[in-house]
């Protein structure tokens, strides 16, 4: 391991030593280095290879930035973690990704050497589009080729979990450099509760790159100690009306602030010349990062290309950790005091000069220089090319805040303008070039965004006043705009380095007549890779401004869209969590082996084993099933019945109490949205239960007319309160006498009554209704008492033949009786008309109710299709949703319920069909997954169509 | 879509609490047209500006309340039980009659 002598702020720990492994080599490395560091320190240039070429790539920014060195950690990654940021721990795995077999050897770099006339933009589009059918074979292997790094088949369960947090702050800086760490304390000095995030590992943004960090530890320690809650290595992912998403860790806060400042810095620009993706061309934020906080050498001898002074002071910064500078060009025509410094030292500067070309085979070798205008080119041995290209601001955030952007020449770059009322810009990103004057926009906007906030003072005020003026007239940007491409023609120049787009590429793009950035983008996937714009949205601007003669602000900028960081998707997606409803009864299912199926958000019983021996016993004996799970109301009030007459189409105000009515709920089209029954308990109370499935939605529209009308009425959902059971079949009436005092007769207890009584000790409401088909009781009764309930039923009913059933055998029981079930013998076209029931819509109905109009309409025009029952002559059973064909073998309708009923032994079915076909005996044909089939409507019940054993 | 909503029972809240019921529209109080009838049913005036709508505290106290509120800046501009203190702003003037004229 090859370390610099200490570095002032360096963040790694000599005492203590790490190891891990990248691709099976073990690598040592010290606690506070990233993978990246400790591979550079050990010696490694390559950390990747190219997304289309499969070029060598190596470290470029040292701020997660880049895509260049995006690895695989324990397996997981690829996109999302970046060596140069990414923390060593001891012991994980680390794996290159895109490079086979290996890196240093990658097969897929015959894209590069000889693939360069057939891998254009679009190249997959133009290339593999014949002969047709092979696309298959084609597809397969560009799924193979595309993608960084693999995703693994299987994911252990809850290995990682992940939380939600949410904050409401009074403001919210993000960006924790010199500005957002002013503006946090300007803000909470005021009283402003205010949450500071930041992606580094602590604050201080550029500032930490420098040896001679000015105040820092006591301006972080100032913020802490106004109360300000510091989120670190938190990113920031994009704004949401007001809300920004800050992924730290395994936590995304969603922070939502009255008022926003944004501090988040620029990002240093690449140039754009041959070979500019080579090992070892580094930004120079990238090579100070390595020198500073990780006493890594990024080479022995460099060739610096600037555009400003921040790569001149890269080269001091280089020279005293000993990097040998054996030139620098700098883009600037005239010699500033900081060049003529460099070259008092010894360094020789070339004003006017920029670099055309890195050459190497495997990392930098040689860099050559030219002037801008003219002049002969000069070669240099070097390992290093420092280059530093201009910034742009790291704007996007702001961008999608609502604040504009547009072209200052002076700087070369969009720039921030119109920031919406309650959103502040503070530091480099609002233009301020300097620590000094970082530090006065920050507390300027920190004062301001209190202010607006109704916080502070005269004397705040007064400072406010003072600040604004100070940072009125900014110095004019001492620099020089480079130009789009240097050198081209001498090999390739990468304007986009994660999709490996160069300016050729740009070029050819526009030729086939994607002129414009947006369309260039889509086709050219320049800015939609890893980086997301920040190495290629500027260099891809210019070019397209120098290939169409346009100005940059013609071309303008893509859409800054979220999330600003990659961030892994689990995430967003917080904690996994599966609610789950069980009844009350639950453990007795489970106990009797029941095949547990999700209904809902309910855990229910779908079956004990035999789902057509169940529903054989409930028609030969009695069965028991467990019906907690539907919706359950109570409607009470003065207006309790004219309530319902107007939700209804049919009529409960006449109803008498003990008495009960079956209902279908419409919605104002005329639609059949729920079903279930009615009973009223007295004269100012109604029991109304709904479809299990349609519960919540029921309460919610219940409530949403009462609402709107005012009735004098209470509801009250008693759901998960109340369970029930329903007990049916021909020896039912015996097992209820042996657990009720109640007489239970047909002449007492006669169906359709509803009837409040103890059961086993336990007061209930049994309802005497026709659920599946025999005579059966419908007990309700305090949830708590389920076990009990059940457990006295079954045990009186064991020597009746008493045997539980569940949802299966419920859906073949009800199927024999033509009971529709909401949702799937219905949708959201069908009507009471089209589902056989007019016999429930009460249109003489004397006042207004819902679907009243609506049903009047297909009272009188029809629906047009009909809900019918049909029976197999030969037995077969057609899939649900099966095609029913009419006359002319068009599609005409569609099958909905299809089962073998046992105790009839044959198939029995419902469809719709057009109404023409609704008569007993019509043939109807369906067709079925390639098989043709012919059925047999019948219109009336198959089971006791009478109903004669119902009401016995 | 993000921003808070104030519950007349529970207080504000973070949208995501909350339930849209969607536009407030005017149900016909006389037998409307078919033309009507498929107006009110089918058609929204998905207004760009102050809209007049219903939001139910689902996750809350599960009551329905009316707000105004921008669609394009989802700015609330207040929010009240029906039929009680209800300012009735300007989208409460521009709600359609029944029947609407929106065809």
């Amino acid at each position: 391991m090859s370390r610099l002598n200490p570095q002032s702020g360096e963040r790694i720990d000599r005492t203590k030593t790490i190891s891990f492994t990248f691709d099976g080599k073990k690598v040592e490395a010290y606690e506070g280095d990233t993978i990246g560091s400790a591979l550079y320190a050990a010696g490694r240039r390559t950390f990747g290879r190219s997304f289309k070429y499969h070029r060598r790539r190596g470290l470029m920014c040292v701020a997660g930035q880049c895509p260049n060195c995006i690895c695989a950690v324990d397996g997981v990654g690829g996109g999302g973690v970046r060596a140069c940021i990414e923390p060593v721990r001891e012991g994980i795995t680390v794996t290159h990704v895109n490079a086979a077999p290996s890196l240093e050897f990658d097969a897929m770099r015959a894209t590069d050497i000889a693939g360069g006339p057939f891998t254009p933009p679009g190249f997959y589009y133009k290339t593999f589009i014949r002969p047709r059918r092979l696309w298959p074979l084609y597809e397969k292997i560009l799924r193979n080729a595309a993608g960084l790094g693999k995703l693994r088949r299987s994911q252990p369960e809850r290995e990682w979990r992940t939380e939600y947090r949410r904050r409401h702050a009074d403001v919210l800086v993000t960006g924790g450099g010199v500005a957002g760490l002013a503006a946090a304390l300007a803000a909470a000095r005021l009283g402003a509760d205010v949450v500071l995030a930041d992606e580094g590992a602590e604050p201080g943004g550029q500032q930490l790159i420098e040896s001679e960090r000015q105040g820092l530890a006591a301006l972080v320690a100032d913020v802490r100690d106004a109360g300000v809650e510091i989120i670190d290595k938190g990113s920031a992912l994009g704004y949401f009306d007001g809300l920004v998403a800050v992924w730290q860790r395994d936590t995304l806060h969603q922070v939502r602030a009255g008022r926003h400042v944004f501090a988040t810095g620029v990002i240093e620009q690449p140039l754009v010349f041959a070979g500019n993706d080579l090992p070892g061309v580094m930004l120079a934020g990238g090579a100070r990062r390595l020198v500073s906080l990780y006493a890594v050498s990024p080479g022995r001898r460099a060739v610096v290309a600037t555009t400003s002074d921040r790569g001149l002071h890269a080269a001091q910064a280089l020279r005293a950790a000993g990097v040998q500078i054996v030139a620098v060009a700098d883009l600037r025509p005239e010699t500033g005091a900081l060049a003529q410094q460099l070259r008092s030292e010894g360094i020789p500067v070339f004003s006017g000069h920029t670099v055309i070309e890195a050459r190497g085979s495997k990392a930098v070798e040689e860099a050559i220089i030219q002037p801008v205008v003219g002049g002969s080119e000069h070669a240099f041995e070097c390992d290093l090319v420092v280059v530093s290209g201009g910034t742009i601001p790291a704007s996007s955030l702001l961008l999608q805040a609502g604040a504009r952007s547009a072209y200052d020449a002076g700087r070369g770059h969009f720039a921030v303008s119109e920031l919406p009322a309650n959103v502040f810009a503070a530091g480099e990103v609002a233009g301020a070039d300097t620590d000094l004057a970082a530090a006065a926009s920050g507390e300027l906007a920190g004062l301001r965004a209190a202010h607006a906030l109704g916080l502070g003072d005269d004397t705040s005020a007064a400072r406010e006043a003072e600040l604004a003026s100070s940072l009125a007239e900014p110095a004019a940007p001492d620099l020089a705009v480079a130009p789009p491409v240097s050198g081209s023609g001498r090999g390739k120049c990468f304007a986009c380095l994660c999709e490996d787009v160069t300016a050729k590429d740009v070029h050819l793009s526009i030729e086939e007549g994607y002129d414009s950035i947006e369309l260039a983008k889509r086709y050219t996937t320049v800015t939609m890779g890893p980086c997301q714009g920040r190495m290629c949205q500027l260099p891809s601007v210019r070019l397209m401004a120098q290939e169409t003669g346009q100005g940059l602000e013609q071309v303008g900028v893509t859409t800054a869209r979220p999330p600003w960081v990659s961030v892994p998707m689990g995430i967003l997606g917080g904690r996994p969590v599966e609610p789950a409803k069980r009844s009350s009864i639950h453990e007795r299912h489970r106990a009797l082996k029941a095949t547990i199926k999700w209904a809902g958000d309910w855990r229910r019983a779908y079956d004990y084993g035999d789902p057509e021996g169940e529903a054989l016993n409930v028609n030969r004996a009695a069965g028991l099933i467990d019906v907690s799970t539907l919706g359950k109301l109570i409607v009470r009030g003065a207006d309790a019945g004219e309530f319902l007459d107007r939700l209804y189409p049919n009529r409960f105000s006449n109803l008498k109490p003990g008495r009960i009515r079956y209902g279908v709920i419409s919605s104002d089209a005329g639609r059949i949205v729920d079903d279930g029954t009615i009973c009223r308990i007295d004269e100012d109370s109604f029991y109304v239960t709904t479809t299990s499935s349609g519960a919540g939605a029921m309460e919610e529209w219940f409530s949403w007319w009462l609402a709107d009308w005012g009735d004098r009425v209470n509801l009250t959902d008693v759901t998960q309160g109340v369970g029930a059971v329903n007990l049916a079949g021909p020896r039912a009436r015996e097992i209820m006498a042996a657990v009720t005092d109640l007489d239970c007769s047909n002449e007492a207890f006669a169906y359709l009554d509803g009837k409040q009584a103890q059961i086993a000790g336990v007061q209930c409401l049994i309802l005497r209704i026709g659920f599946v088909g025999e005579v059966g009781y419908e007990i309700h009764f305090p949830a708590a008492y389920g076990q009990h309930i059940w457990d006295a039923l079954m045990e009186a009913g064991a020597p009746l033949g008493l045997r539980p059933f569940g949802l299966e055998p419920q859906r073949i029981l009800r199927l024999q009786k033509l009971h529709i079930l909401v949702g799937q013998d219905t949708d959201s076209e069908s009507t009471p008309f089209g589902a056989a029931m007019p016999w429930i819509v009460k249109l003489d109905k004397e006042q207004d109710f819902i679907g009243k109009w609506a049903l009047e309409h297909y009272s009188q025009h029809g629906a047009g299709v009909a809900l019918v029952g049909f029976t197999m002559p030969n037995g077969d059973v057609p899939t649900e949703g099966a095609v029913v064909l009419d006359a002319q073998g068009t599609p005409a309708g569609q099958v909905t319920s299809s089962r073998h009923s046992p105790v009839l032994d044959r198939t029995i079915g419902m469809a719709w069909v057009p109404e023409a076909f609704a008569e007993d005996g019509a043939q109807i044909t369906i067709s079925d997954e390639g098989r043709t089939l012919t059925a047999e409507i019948q219109t009336k019940p198959f089971y006791d169509p009478e109903g004669e054993v119902l009401r016995s | 879509m993000s921003f808070l909503l104030e519950c007349p029972n529970c207080g504000v809240r973070e949208v995501t609490d909350f339930g849209f019921g969607g536009e407030v529209s005017a149900r016909p109080k006389s037998r409307p047209s078919f033309r009507e009838l498929n107006t009110y049913n089918y058609f929204r005036r998905n207004v760009a500006g102050v809209q007049r709508e219903w939001w139910f505290h689902r996750s809350g106290c599960r009551a329905w309340f009316i707000a105004e509120r921008d669609t394009t800046t989802n700015d609330v501009k207040f929010t009240a039980l029906p039929g009680s203190g209800d300012p009735g702003g300007e989208a409460a003037k521009a709600a359609p009659e029944a029947g609407g004229d929106l065809l």
